[in-house]
């Protein structure tokens, strides 16, 4: 099957507009929806399966991304049948540690690059970052965009980075583009970013480094799967959703799952079109897994930190 | 430009909202409710009940007193009484107290109150505990606050009660509409003989348990069930000295025939055949979610729904797309489930009259989309429906439906579509969705209607007046408005 097709890329200075009044109210539908019971529980093992444990420290160590990666094996090994997660997400240089560690368990490496998290490198230093983080074997890349050069109105600078990784991405990587929304600012340009990094050939747009104040937010997340709904309705490609920092607990994970149900349809509903980028995220649902076996919330002492 | 991806597989997911019903144990409804009158449940002197169905299940969940004459003159004589011995002379401030104790009694019944609303009248249980129940009580908290400043909304006017208001409310928003008409007349120092809708009598009888509760003097509040004679009745009541109606335009013109002549004053909120009007600078998908929530809010059932879509025909294509993908989304079926969207169709008659328009829509031969959803067994429920291609003299896009029923027509220019919106014999409500300032502010202008929402929809709020040009009606409700319906001025 031939999958290549010519796409027209659009004047992203006409991006849809965006109501931010109307994204809030839909948001707040989201969070009225009332999950129990069986679907709770489905829901709940989804979002252990989609979340990426993420750990982007400047004290990162061999040890710390040693025991990160068995958690991620191994969540809860007191409830059998636990999924995995999708990804473990660490630094270029820890890449291969991780690579090492998750071997044959179907767990994905994801390497931050392109001078993560500021993006305030020469274009050459970020094709160095992400071409060490994938000899190193990485299997996702987690870019982030210039957002000083979209501030600035060079929209193409911004596309054309994204499209020169993508490239060096090739067969091995999927590709993640961080917007960082908190920097990019009002809704509209939440759209405007979300298109640039689609149509330049990103796999998955994520939101936030979770490195400044301003993380995922359900109406910045809801305004981007607009962005990947329309480019679906154009060309029938599917684009992955990765929202990231700020998710700490299961009501809001479960949420997130409600809102792309209903805006992108179930076929987004699996860690291949879905993440989470959370570190504590895990935790909170596993409190809540076993408070749905067994009735009762237990110590969270029961359940490992990492 | 080469836009292959990596080849990735989709797998076939299927994630179902389980059943999340909310809990009716709590609520407290007696078999048989009597009439509301001078502070006391009173049997209807005709001896007869109607039962009240649960639209949703078509089971009968209390039976409520049929009115007559009798029990009106009872009702108004009452109210007379307690106008002039009490409550016209009482200070306004203490006026006020009552009303903010009423307030604060809806709060705390509020999921009471949620719980029966759908019941009764097949509205999604989230629509009348996020909407009508909060609302009703906001209204008593806006109208309290106004009762000792009479003199400062009306300056140099010397506002004065007028009497005994007869009110006769509707059944799309049974409580609420109650609390819009009580709040403000009372406020003004008028006491009230109120008729809820026959097929939705239970919200406005707990509200009398409530009154009783809240140590209102006696006969300032009366409330009589039954059907249309009954409202009759009110209407020509010679001890009455104001009417508010809300319901049919039909109706409204009896209304006005029976009283011409009299003395007495009224105010009318009627029918409409919203236009909500979408440009192609739109931001779309928030547009979608207006045109979906201006249409299937309430089933419908709603005086102010935008029930005729006009959208500028270069977007029409896609926007035709996402609406029914939205649609496609919405959760129709059991009232009492919280993640119900579209609940049941109020009663068998109006389910009728939906079906009617639908078939009507059909033999014209206009394209028609409804939700692929099913629906329940019993109950009187209908899928959200959408007609495109309707043109303006077609009768679905002239005459109220009172469902879920979409017309959508295509315009081209905003004079065209100003045009189009005001060839209407009603003029509630109107909505606009562009991007542009300036084309809101002309359009709000021209646009020959009540209320007209901009990027919005179906927006109310007790200090926000809200009433029809044309035959939707005159007079407002809400806000300072609101007061001078209920009030005489020198």
């Amino acid at each position: 099957m031939n999958l290549k097709k010519t796409i027209t890329i659009p004047d992203f200075t006409k991006s849809p507009s965006v109501d931010q009044v109307g994204i809030i109210e839909r948001s707040s539908r989201f969070q009225t929806r009332s999950i129990k019971n069986e679907s709770k529980i489905q829901a709940l093992k989804m979002v252990l399966n989609m979340i990426d444990l993420t750990t982007l420290e400047g004290k990162d160590t061999v040890g710390k991304v040693n025991q990160m990666c068995y958690k991620a094996l191994h969540l809860h090994d007191d409830y059998p049948g636990l999924p995995t997660v999708a990804a473990v997400c660490v630094y270029p240089s820890m890449v291969a540690i991780a690579k090492e560690a998750v071997k044959g368990s179907g767990v994905k490496v994801a390497s931050v690059s392109t001078a993560f998290p500021s993006g305030q490198a020469p274009f050459s230093t970020k094709i160095d970052d992400t071409k060490y983080a994938l000899d190193q074997g990485a299997d996702e890349i987690d870019m982030v965009i210039s957002r000083g050069k979209y501030h600035q109105g060079e929209y193409n600078f911004v596309f054309d980075e994204i499209a020169k990784i993508k490239e060096l991405c090739g067969a091995q990587a999927r590709l993640k583009v961080i917007l960082e929304t908190g920097e990019i600012g009002t809704l509209d340009d939440v759209r405007r970013a979300s298109d640039i990094a689609i149509y330049a050939g990103a796999d998955f747009i994520k939101t936030s480094t979770g490195k400044i104040g301003s993380a995922a937010s359900i109406p910045v997340t809801l305004t981007m799967l607009y962005a990947i709904k329309d480019y679906f309705i154009k060309t029938g490609i599917m684009v992955g959703m990765k929202p990231a920092g700020g998710i700490s607990t299961s009501k809001l994970a479960i949420h997130y799952l409600v809102m792309v149900k209903e805006i992108l349809g179930e076929a987004w509903l699996s860690n291949e079109w879905f993440r989470f980028g959370a570190s504590s995220l895990a935790n909170d649902v596993l409190l809540q897994l076993e408070k749905q076996r067994t009735g009762v919330y237990q110590s969270k002492d029961y359940i490992s930190i990492d | 430009m080469d836009m292959s991806k990596k080849k990735i597989e989709t797998k076939n997911i299927s994630w179902e909202y389980a059943a999340a019903p909310e809990s009716s144990s709590h609520i407290q409804l007696k078999e048989k409710y009597d009439h509301f009158i001078n502070g006391k449940f009173e049997k209807p002197s005709s001896g007869k009940y109607f039962d009240a169905i649960n639209p949703a299940t078509e089971k009968k969940i209390a039976s409520v007193a049929e009115g007559s004459k009798k029990d009106i003159d009872k009702a108004v004589k009452a109210a007379r009484n307690a106008y002039d011995s009490v409550w016209s002379v009482m200070p306004a401030s203490e006026r006020a107290k009552y009303l903010f104790r009423i307030a604060r009694l809806i709060q705390e019944k509020a999921r009471e109150f949620a719980v029966i609303e759908s019941l009764d009248g097949g509205k999604p249980i989230r629509e009348s505990r996020d909407i009508d129940i909060p609302l009703a009580a906001a209204h008593f908290f806006y109208y309290a606050g106004w009762a000792d400043k009479l003199d400062y909304a009306f300056p140099n006017r010397k506002p004065k009660s007028i009497g005994v208001a007869g009110q006769i409310i509707p059944w799309n928003f049974p409580l609420l509409m109650a609390a819009w008409k009580i709040a403000p007349a009372l406020a003004c120092g008028n006491t009230v003989v109120l008729k809820p809708a026959e097929t939705t009598s239970l919200t406005a009888l707990k509200l009398a348990e409530l009154i009783q509760e809240s140590g209102l003097p006696e006969g300032v509040v009366n409330i009589v069930t039954g059907d249309g004679k009954v409202g009759a009745e009110i209407v020509g009541h010679e001890g009455i000295d104001k009417i508010a109606f809300t319901g049919s335009t039909d109706v409204g013109k009896l209304i006005q025939k029976t009283i011409a002549q009299t003395e007495k004053k009224v105010t009318l909120e009627l029918g409409g055949k919203a236009a909500n009007i979408v440009f192609e600078d739109a931001p779309i998908d928030q547009a979608i979610e207006g045109i979906v929530n201006g249409i299937y809010f309430n089933q419908g059932h709603v005086c102010c729904a935008g029930s005729r879509l006009f959208v500028q025909e270069s977007i029409k294509d896609i926007f035709i797309k996402k609406l029914q993908d939205r649609i496609e989304t919405l959760i129709v079926g059991d009232p009492m489930d919280k993640n119900t969207d579209v609940g049941a169709i109020n009663s068998k008659n109006q389910w009728e009259t939906i079906q009617g328009y639908i078939e009507l829509g059909v033999k014209e031969g206009l394209d028609i989309f409804q939700s692929s959803c099913s629906l329940p067994k019993s109950g009187y429920f209908i899928k959200p429906t959408v007609f495109t291609g309707v043109a303006q003299s077609s009768k679905l896009a002239k005459e109220e439906i009172f469902g879920p029923v979409l017309a959508v027509q295509t315009f081209r220019t905003v004079d065209e579509v100003i045009e189009k919106a005001n060839n209407t014999p009603y003029g509630l409500s109107a909505g606009v969705w562009t991007d542009k300032g300036s084309k809101i502010f002309n359009l709000t202008s021209r646009l020959r209607a009540g209320v007209v929402w901009a990027n919005t929809y179906n927006k109310f709020d007790p200090t926000s007046p809200f009433g029809g040009y044309k035959e939707s009606g005159f007079g407002r409700e809400g806000g300072l408005h609101g007061l001078s319906a209920y009030l005489k001025f020198d």
